[in-house]
Formats: C-alpha cells, structure tokens, sequence
C-alpha cells in the first residue's frame, strides 16, 4: 500500500496550479519532489492529508480516496500520516513536549507518563534532549524544524510528509536534517515524500526524485538519472541556470 | 462605452457573490462549531485556561470603567434633579442604569477590544504560520480546539464580569453620593430599590451572555480568514473590534425592543 495521485488538479480563482500531476510513492521509499518556488509542491502535499481537495483527480492513501473520506475516516488516515511543516508550526502556546505529545493526547489511550516517556524518545531521535519545557520563542531556526519532526513522529506514523524541511537552514544544519530524513526510514521505516528546491538535500536523501513543473510531472528517476538527464527544464533547475533554456534553445535553432 | 454601462453590474454582482460567501463562511463556522461541541474530549480541558483568559483576567478593566461610570452617573443625577426631583433618586438612576445598559453594554465593549482583538490576533496568526493546518494533520477538529472553548468561556464569562461590574458601578456611585452629594446610606438604598424588578438582572445577563457569544465568534472568524501575514492579522483584529462593538450595539437595541 502507497501513496497515490491520480491525474490531480487544483486552481484557486484564474491561477491553475496543478494541472494532471501524477505520482506513486513506493512503500519504504523516500521520495523527493523538486520544484520551482509557487510550483504548487506544498499544494500537492496538503492533497494526500486532506487540507485540500482536488478539483479533478484523486490521491490515494493505502487504497483510501482521502478526497471522499468521512470527517472521522480522514482524522484515522491522518493519524498514519505525519506532516512536517516548512516552518515547523509548532503551537507558540506550548512547550517542546506538551507540542510534541499533542497527537498523543488525540490518539488517546496513553497514561500521562507513558506520553511522557514517547516524548522523550521523540526528542532523543531528533537530539533535542533537555529541550522539554522550552517554548518555540526559545528555539533557534533549526531546532523547530527538529521539533516538528519530532511531532511528526510521536505518534509512529507509516508516512512522513516534509515541506521543505531544509529551506532557510545553514549548510551544516541542512546536513542534519538530511540526516535525521535518512536515520527515519532506516530506524522507523517510515515512506517519506519530501518536497524540496534544494538539489543537494534531494540527492542525499532521495531513493527517487520527481520534478513538478507547470502543474504536471516533468520528471521521475533516481538521483543519478536526474544528474544525466538532457530534459533542458530539469538542467536548467539543477544546475541553477535560468540562462541555460535560451542558450540551449539558440543551439537547437544554429545547429537546424 | 459597453464597459461604463455594465460597470454598475459588474460591482453589484461582486459585491453580491461576496457577500453570499461571507453568509457562507459564517454559517460553516457556527455548524462546524455546534458539532465540534461532541468533541469534549478536545475542547474540555482547555476550557478552565479560556475561563481565566477571558474571563479573570477581564476583571480589572471592567471594574476600571465601571467605578468612573458609577461616580458620573451619581453627580450627573444630582445634577439634574437638584431643586426638582428628591436627591434619593440619585439611587434609582445609578441603579437603574447600570444593571440595565452601561454595565453590560460598557462592560461588553470593553470586552470587545481586549478578547475579539485577542482571539482574533491569535488564531489569525496560527492561521498564517500553518499552526492550524498542524492541529488538522494531527486529527484535532479546528473548531473543537480553538472555537468551542473560547465561545462557551465567553458565553459563561461576559455574564460574570458584567455582574461584578454593576455591583462596583453601584458601589462606586453610593460612595460618591454619601461623599460629594451629603446623601445618606438608607436615602441611596431607597432609591436603588424603588424601581427595581428581578427581571432586570436578567436582562442584564441575557445581553452579556449575547455579547460575549458575538466577540468571541466574531474573533475567531477574522482569526480563521486571516491571508497575507502580520499586516492580514493586524487586519483581523480590527475588523474583530469594530464589527463585535457594532454588533453590541445593535443587539442592545434589539434585546430593548424583544423585551422592554
């Protein structure tokens, strides 16, 4: 069982921003979209945990059309699923723990101490030990971003969904979160899906990379084939040369 | 030329098609939150803190304008009635007025500026840092977290400071009388209980209670509609203000019309 989308579109008002993107996330993979900025990556996330409907298209979550789910179906598949935010999210108004055992507390069924103990392990995958009784105000650019991965993983789901989890980090910090994605699939066996702009996070994580471009998917292959690609959109992204489509272009029209 | 002569059309039809939506957007809300009302698992024990926030914390600014209000009304009264109308209505008019208008209704705009500008900067602002869509991902119901415990604390909260507030305008005014206007204890008590009806109280709580379901609804919607970062919360917060303090005053008209 996958994660899955179908032939999505989405607008919101003149702007199309999704249009017939498809995609399958293979299970215990992790997977990176890449992707312009406004390309409509986060948009694409929020589909699979329902804070978005598709105007066209569906996105299945283990055979389950989240777009046709009941309010109390949509809240389990959910609980499967962890989301970790491009600014982590984190509820100002709660400590790192009480943020962290928050998903606890709604799964239910958890002594005060038994959340407690989770939390700690939490806090200890992401080395944020000791940071228990902290307050988001309190915590540095990267240290929320491991916060929320933390919540994202309290309450052991079979998913993890990362928005742009490197964006806005130093290189050295970057590294760390990179590495916190890889040690999730290893130690947890979490499927990851991971939207990224960052080439040199999606090669060091990814197992596959998509590109979304104008809507649709323009590429899926692993690192080594998007590094070997003659696609000149995909080469001018990863290469970070906007020049590159006209130069290609003129080379195209000298060499007719 | 064409586009002159539709132009009329084209603003009536916006302005219709928004409004519908804003009619739409304030009818999910409150059906959304009636329903989140069988999450008591959610809402229950982030109540008691809603209680104090609102409620407890309001205390002093109600009570701030409620002594002022008491000592005017007291020498605004002598004023008025001296050489005409016995001092001991003085108690009447203090009375009278605070139970049945300035103590909920000051009491309410008070209320207004401090909780709507504050449930409604606050939810405003999870909104744009994704802090809500974080709740939803984590199986919570929006309004079951965020709406329900505000309302209801509103709704039990305006009623009880509004009650405080009275008492101190009342006390505030019997002190005046007795200091500045050389009336006696027993000649203010005859005129606080001249014309007073137990129904007056109740007329008391009923438009608190109505005002502090209007605030606190009213916050979380602009809170909920927040786009566009901090300047969209700054404008939230007031559009919260001014329309729960207009709402105030057209309920207080309408529950003078209903039950006057």
């Amino acid at each position: 069982m996958t994660i899955q989308l179908d032939d999505l579109h989405k607008s919101f008002g003149q702007k199309h921003v999704l249009r017939g993107f498809s995609l399958e996330v293979r299970d215990g993979e992790t997977l990176t979209v890449l992707g312009p900025s406004g390309s409509g990556k986060s948009v694409m996330l929020k589909h699979i945990v329902g804070l978005l409907t598709p105007d066209r298209g569906q996105v299945l979550v283990d055979g389950q059309n989240v777009g046709e789910l009941e309010m109390n179906d949509l809240y389990d598949l959910r609980r499967k699923v962890g989301y970790v935010f491009q600014l982590a999210a984190l509820f100002d108004s709660l400590s790192v723990a009480d943020n962290v055992g928050l998903g606890l507390h709604r799964v239910g069924g958890f002594r005060e101490d038994q959340i407690r103990e989770r939390v700690r392990e939490c806090l200890h995958l992401v080395d944020l030990e000791g940071f228990e009784d902290r307050f988001p105000a309190e915590l540095s650019g990267g240290q929320k971003k491991r916060a929320g991965l933390a919540r994202a993983i309290a309450t052991k789901p079979k998913y993890l969904l990362y928005d742009e989890p490197t964006t806005g980090l130093d290189p050295l910090t970057k590294a760390v979160i990179d590495q916190l994605i890889l040690k999730m699939r290893q130690e947890l066996g979490v499927t990851g899906l991971v939207i990224t702009h960052d080439m040199e996070s999606a090669y060091r994580v990814s197992d596959r990379i998509a590109m979304l471009y104008e809507g649709r998917r323009r590429f899926l292959g692993t690192p080594d084939e998007i590094r070997g690609t003659e696609d000149p959109v995909v080469r001018a992204f990863i290469e970070g040369d906007p020049q590159y489509l006209e130069r290609r272009e003129t080379t195209v029209e000298e060499a007719s | 030329m064409t586009t002159r002569l539709l132009a009329p059309f084209t603003w009536l039809g916006s302005h219709g098609l928004s409004m519908t939506q804003g009619l739409g957007n304030w009818g999910s809300l409150i059906t959304d939150t009636v329903r989140a009302l069988r999450h008591v698992d959610v809402w229950g024990r982030l109540l008691l803190p809603q209680l104090a926030r609102i409620g407890v914390d309001s205390i002093p600014i109600a009570l701030f304008i409620a002594t002022f209000t008491g000592i005017v009304l007291a020498l605004q009264a002598s004023y008025t009635f001296t050489g005409a109308i016995p001092l001991y209505f003085v108690g009447v008019l203090v009375g009278k007025t605070m139970i049945m208008e300035l103590g909920p209704v000051l009491t309410g705009l008070a209320l207004a500026g401090r909780i709507g500008a504050n449930v409604a900067a606050e939810i405003g602002s999870m909104k744009v840092t994704e802090q809500i869509d974080a709740l939803e991902t984590l199986a919570y119901p929006p309004n079951a977290y965020l709406v329900v415990p505000r309302v209801l604390a509103g709704v039990i909260m305006f009623p009880a400071v509004t009650i405080l507030a009275i008492g101190m305008g009342i006390t505030s005014g019997w002190v005046t009388s007795l200091q500045l206007l050389d009336m006696s204890t027993p000649q203010f008590v005859r005129g606080l209980t001249l014309f007073f009806f137990p129904f007056d109280v109740w007329f008391a709580i009923i438009k608190a209670t109505s005002f502090g379901l209007v605030v606190t609804l009213v916050g979380c919607f602009y809170g909920f509609h927040t786009t566009g970062g901090a300047e969209g919360v700054g404008r939230s917060t007031t559009k919260a203000v001014v329309v729960s303090s207009m709402l105030i005053l057209v309920l207080d008209a309408f529950w003078a019309v209903l039950l006057l």
